[in-house]
């Protein structure tokens, strides 16, 4: 995957502003061609990201450092997590809007899976190219595939119905009712099992079973794909190749629309709303499109956790979750998409694996009995104080915000993701 | 607005901006008061008084940033008095600020980009597909920004951040943005506030060959009466809200009430 503009500054990136002080290694990858020093690290990354299912159980019986390395499973959540906190980055980090209630669009992803792909409609029987369950089962069973997209589609549609009063909002005013609106979706949720006689949530209970994604026995038996991945014996890999494609999928979104029209108008709204709206940008048009593209892929993400954990519940969907991503997008640079993705991917291990890992170890070194993972909140606010004293613009900072602490250099940030 | 359609005549032919009996109140305040107000195709009018005397207000209700309590503005030919801002730089007004408000972590190129939004057509599904025509259409852009750039006096500045721009540059490059935005009107917000006189003679230049390269009607906001008498056709002084005077520069230089507002009562004897 290239940036796509990125032509642009190649020209300008050839000046030598690397040179000096290079060991051989150094002198030897600047003498490569620009595409290649490109794209070499994100394939590096991409190869090992590939390769990851056949090699972590040698990586895990590594000694000690193998349990540093996390299971198949929780690297799928930390992917739907750093996925959602991408689409975050739409909304915080390009165009500047303050929004405490993104877990809205995970539950609105979460349970368009629910009532597309369930049981939970018994009343109706319809099913559309759904797999691994009898035909005549009852509820509303769409393809999975098709039901991400539907749920992408969906929570958009919620974000800019949510996005029209909140967003003529400024400041500190829309955060707050931003953070309203992440708190009522989940207890409409939670009290969604009477709308009048209408079981719309099924309640505190949550909607379960969810169908799970597949390519059906027809096609399976052709070319070889995957019925279904629940039923596979390698479920866990092909949930993780999936969400792996789904989160390339946001970043190529993401790259694509910073470099565009659009993508400028957001940061110009950023930068300051009075003289974008001057120069000819309908500030809610253009914010309220922000809040949809970043609801649409909280909304995909929702909805594959959903299958991917075969249930959406309401006790999923707290206010923690907003916060947390939000801590993604700043770790790794608020505005910068690898910066998000490095510090989703950090965060998020620390969150499923990484703090019982350390704390065990920490244990273990000094013979106490502390859980680490009790502390798991003060530990992420200690990280991210620790980043605004030492390093405020994330860990791969916006190529904008880096080249105004170091003039002069244009190199692309994403180069460091292979340091 | 069918009020507007028939407007023309009465306006005058050939005015590019209209504005009659324009008032803005905030609360008690009234800063304009009942302000009639032209600017004709083609000219360079001044809007001249002392600080506070409204001139800024009557700016933004031009440009669409405040609503006026009473009265209606129409450019060129088009009632603009409640439309949001954003559709009122699409119609062909372009304008600077009073304090500097460029997009300061945004190279000069991209500010200049900004500035074209509305003459663009690049939308969602097509930035994330890269279409032929949309990269055209890109490439197309960045000529124009940068010509814009060179136009206004800031070539090889174009991967410069605006923040880190010179003074004088900032101010050029706010107006080079303006430029993008393919103005028939161009709004310039005390534009030589802070320039040595060097600077400020080429700016005079700079307005000048404007006017004449590109068509457009310029209204500014001035303190530095050598560069409102050198270039205006015509100007209109404010004072407390009100209109005090209007007319060529040396009309106004002799104008009492004019003398009265600078100096003080009695310094007209």
């Amino acid at each position: 995957m290239s940036e796509p503009r990125g032509s642009e500054s190649p020209e300008h990136a050839r000046h030598p502003a690397t040179g000096g002080g290079l060991g051989p290694v150094g002198e030897a990858w600047s003498g490569l061609p620009p595409i290649v020093r490109r794209l070499l690290p994100l394939g590096v990354v991409l190869a090992l990201a590939l390769a990851y299912p056949y090699i972590v159980s040698d990586l895990r019986g590594f000694g000690v450092a193998g349990d540093f390395f996390p299971q198949l499973s929780s690297v799928v959540i930390i992917l739907v997590f750093t996925m959602m906190a991408v689409g975050l980055n739409v909304v915080v980090g390009y165009c500047g809007l303050l929004d405490l209630g993104y877990v809205a669009f995970y539950a609105a992803g979460a349970y368009t899976a629910g009532w597309l792909a369930s049981g939970h409609f018994q009343q109706v029987n319809f099913h559309l190219g759904s797999v691994g369950i009898s035909s005549e089962a009852a509820g509303i069973h769409i393809s999975l595939f098709l039901v991400l997209l539907l749920a992408g589609v969906f929570t958009a549609a919620a974000g800019i119905v949510i996005g029209l009063p909140t967003l003529r909002l400024r400041g500190d005013y829309l955060a707050i009712v931003t953070l309203g609106f992440g708190e009522i979706i989940p207890q409409v949720v939670r009290n969604g099992d009477d709308f009048g006689g209408f079981n719309a949530t099924n309640g505190t209970f949550g909607i379960n079973p969810i169908d799970s994604p597949g390519f059906g026995t027809s096609l399976s038996d052709a070319v070889g794909l995957p019925a279904s991945f629940q039923q596979s014996f390698q479920r866990e890999r092909l949930f993780y190749w999936s969400i792996l494609a789904l989160i390339l999928f946001t970043v190529f979104c993401c790259v694509r629309l910073r470099d565009s029209r659009l993508g400028r108008a957001w940061i110009a709204i950023r930068e300051d709303e009075t003289a974008a709206a001057a120069m000819g940008i309908p500030l809610m048009r253009t914010k309220t499109w922000a809040y949809a593209i970043g609801a649409f892929f909280g909304g995909i993400a929702g909805a594959f956790y959903a299958s991917f954990k075969s249930g959406a519940f309401p006790s999923d969907f707290f206010f923690n979750i907003s916060v947390f991503l939000l801590c993604m997008v700043i770790l790794g640079g608020l505005g910068s998409v690898w910066g998000v993705v490095a510090g989703g991917v950090l965060l998020g291990w620390l969150n499923v694996e990484g703090l019982a890992v350390l704390g065990s170890k920490f244990n273990d070194a000094a013979g106490t009995n502390i859980e680490i993972a009790k502390y798991q909140f003060g530990i992420y606010g200690a990280i991210i104080v620790v980043m605004m004293l030492f390093r405020p613009t994330g860990l791969i900072p916006e190529q904008r915000r880096k080249r105004e602490l170091e003039e002069g250099v244009h190199d692309e940030s994403l180069y460091e993701v292979s340091k | 607005m069918t009020a507007a359609a028939a407007q023309p005549d009465e306006a005058g032919a050939g005015a590019t901006l209209v504005a009659e009996n324009v008032r803005k109140e905030f609360g008690g305040l009234i800063a304009v008061s009942d302000v009639d107000f032209t600017v004709p195709a083609g000219s360079i009018v001044s809007l001249i008084g002392p600080n506070g005397a409204g001139k800024t207000t009557f700016f933004n209700m031009l440009t669409g940033v405040y609503t006026p309590t009473a009265g209606r503005i129409i450019f060129d030919g088009r009632d603009v008095t409640n439309k949001p801002p954003h559709a009122i730089t699409e119609l062909g007004v372009g304008r600077t600020f009073q304090n500097i408000r460029l997009f300061e972590q945004m190279t000069a190129l991209e500010n200049v980009l900004v500035g074209m939004h509305s003459r663009l057509s690049g939308g969602i599904i097509r930035s994330i597909l890269g279409t032929p025509g949309l990269r055209r259409e890109e490439r197309g852009a960045r000529e124009r920004a940068r010509e814009l750039l060179q136009y206004s006096g800031l070539s090889r500045r174009d991967d410069e951040l605006a923040r880190n721009l010179p003074y004088g540059d900032q101010r050029r490059l706010e107006v080079a943005r303006a430029l993008a935005t393919e103005p028939k009107l161009l709004l310039l917000d005390e534009p030589t506030a802070g320039m040595n006189p060097q600077e400020t003679a080429a700016f005079i230049d700079f307005v000048a060959r404007l006017r004449g390269d590109r068509e457009l009607s310029v209204l500014m906001i001035e303190h530095d009466m050598k560069v409102v008498m050198g270039i205006s056709d015509r100007v209109t002084v404010l004072d407390y809200g009100e209109k005090i005077a209007e007319g060529t520069p040396q009309e106004v230089q002799r104008d009492e009430r004019v003398i009265e507002a600078y100096l003080g009562k009695g310094a007209a004897a």
